[in-house]
């Protein structure tokens, strides 16, 4: 959109890709694997605010592609299919498949139809993977780290977080092209007035659901990362609640702004990291009630700090061109 | 009269115990402006959108161009030449004046499953976009968010994206609605050279463009037609005096 989105996007990633070596330089390797979690989870977060933020696609099933992508990773190296060439490809394809298929139903009712259809199709999901007895069925089942012969060694933890924080950049030229295109524009005035675009001879249907599907192989792609992060697979990465933490952290950090949600998963994952330690200093075992701090956070984000983080950074830095042309908005499904 | 452009026959639509359009027949000939008026609630805009394809009609048929068109989506409407614009306001503000016309001219410019070039760069969207705001008298305020346009202008905008599509039967719902006195002026004077070139449905409250520009009026009361004919017809007709037109407008 503009010079200030591309700045904020470039210090934000550069200062990811200094992690490892000052996690090495302090000793602190905990650093690099926790990190690596926040950027899958922004990956997550940035395929939501694709059809969220931009096309006003209110999904609240996005935990659903998350699974697919991790559980074919999982299932792959169930069957002694460690090679990552072919797993990933898959899972992404896999998880296109699936959003194309939930999308082509879902993207037929709007609103709060909308929202409960794609909550209702993760669900579904979800105690599929429960009933999996094969695949571990509630409890899982560990999953071997995929091998990139030649290119990198995800057993290496830095290696694997360069690897995501690659797929993290290419992800985010990639969308930073498509919402500018043709394609983009249509998904982003659709989500102001499909009536209008209808009226003008857009059949918005056919792009909502294409968009629909790339922000569901995204999210694949962050599931199938996930699973080599964790070397394990289990139903809960598709439980409901963790698609409401995806969509939070798209709110948190600023819908409809792309490097937004980066900031959001960042913000909301080291709370939920920190917040319970802190809490600790004031009194013991207040930890545990870590939420009801949590909580108010967001509420106080969502009233005052419209357009999330991202906004708060635009103001402070740049403060005469934070406004009208990329701001969330309303959406509606 | 030559085949009628636009053919509703025996168009009915309710919402429940409401009839918003009650039996209508109704023929819109080639190149005229043919301008509907009733009082509020008369279904005025129950039967644009039905003719552009935003609503399904209960019963009858919408030809269009001798093909019957009452199954068709709006985008289907909107391909073979049929074009509205809203009674309220539905421009992108978010998007400058220009991208909302360039996203119109998108519209009829082959499918956008186009992924990688940015839109705002694109000669073949901007310079058609850039020619209408021109010619309908925006072309100044191009780069201008349109949420930044004045009331005025953004009725403007409205008409140059239903133009940006290449109509050939233009649906005009209360362009002049919320105008100034200056601005209805203007509008009036665009939609007059619009004339003979297009076929265009007006529908209209302010009734010093109704009779400046239209052609023929049709009154509709209560989703029917109660009265068609031409301007003066119409002002002389007891009925719609009766129905409609205080007599200050009929002095008019």
């Amino acid at each position: 959109m503009n010079n200030r989105q591309i700045w904020l996007t470039l210090i934000t990633l550069a200062l990811f890709a200094v992690v490892p070596p000052l996690a090495a330089i302090f000793d602190q390797p905990f650093y690099v694997d926790m990190l690596a979690r926040v950027l899958i989870l922004a990956l997550a977060a940035v395929s939501l605010d694709f059809i969220l933020g931009y096309g006003g696609m209110v999904s609240f099933g996005h935990a659903a592609y998350m699974g697919i992508g991790a559980y074919t990773v999982g299932i792959f190296s169930f069957y002694g299919i460690d090679n990552g060439f072919i797993q990933f490809p898959l899972a992404m394809a896999a998880s296109a498949l699936v959003g194309l298929i939930f999308g082509a139903m879902s993207l037929r009712t709007s609103g709060v139809y909308f929202i409960m259809i794609t909550l209702a199709f993760a669900q579904m999901l979800y105690f599929l993977g429960i009933s999996l007895e094969e695949f571990g069925g509630d409890d899982g089942m560990t999953a071997a780290r995929s091998e990139f012969a030649g290119l990198v060694d995800l057993n290496d933890s830095s290696q694997f977080y360069y690897l995501v924080l690659a797929c993290l950049a290419l992800v985010l030229f990639i969308l930073h092209r498509l919402v500018r295109s043709r394609f983009g524009m249509v998904i982003r005035a659709s989500r102001t007035n499909e009536k209008r675009m209808q009226a003008m001879g857009f059949h918005t249907y056919r792009y909502k659901l294409a968009g629909f599907t790339i922000a569901a192989s995204i999210c694949g792609l962050s599931g199938a990362l996930f699973a080599n992060l964790n070397e394990f697979v289990s139903p809960d990465i598709m439980h409901w609640t963790r698609s409401g933490e995806i969509m939070i952290m798209v709110i948190m950090g600023g819908m409809g702004t792309l490097i937004g949600p980066v900031l959001g998963a960042a913000g909301f994952l080291l709370l939920e990291e920190y917040l319970p330690q802190w809490m600790e200093i004031f009194m013991t075992n207040a930890g545990e009630h870590w939420a009801i701090i949590m909580g108010p956070i967001l509420i106080a984000i969502v009233l005052f700090g419209r357009g999330g983080i991202h906004a708060l950074f635009a103001r402070k830095w740049f403060p005469r061109r934070s406004g009208a042309r990329n701001g969330g908005g309303k959406g509606h499904g | 009269m030559v085949d009628p452009v636009l053919r509703i026959h025996g168009l009915c639509k309710s919402f429940g115990n409401l009839i918003a359009t009650d039996d209508l027949h109704l023929d819109i000939a080639q190149g005229e402006i043919h301008a509907i008026i009733g009082p509020n609630g008369a279904g005025k805009t129950t039967l644009i959108a039905q003719l552009s394809g935003a609503l399904r009609p209960d019963k009858g048929q919408v030809s269009f161009a001798g093909r019957d068109i009452t199954h068709l989506s709006a985008p289907d409407r909107s391909a073979l030449g049929l074009a509205r614009s809203f009674q309220i306001t539905s421009i992108f503000p978010d998007f400058t004046a220009l991208d909302n016309v360039a996203l119109a001219v998108q519209a009829h410019a082959g499918h956008s499953f186009r992924f990688w070039r940015p839109a705002h760069e694109d000669p073949a969207l901007r310079q058609p976009a850039q020619q209408i705001l021109e010619r309908i008298g925006l072309g100044a305020r191009a780069d201008e968010p349109a949420a930044n346009l004045s009331h005025g202008e953004q009725r403007q905008l409205e008409i140059a994206m239903a133009l940006a599509t290449g109509p050939s039967l233009l649906l005009l719902d209360e362009p002049m609605a919320g105008m100034g006195r200056d601005e209805s002026v203007q509008m009036v004077a665009l939609l007059q050279s619009l004339k003979g070139r297009l076929t265009i449905v007006l529908i209209e409250h302010d009734m010093d463009a109704v009779f400046a520009l239209a052609d023929r009026i049709t009154v509709l009361v209560y989703g029917r037609a109660i009265a068609t004919g031409r301007p003066e017809e119409i002002r002389a007709n007891k009925a719609v005096r009766a129905a409609y037109l205080g007599t200050e407008a009929a002095d008019a």
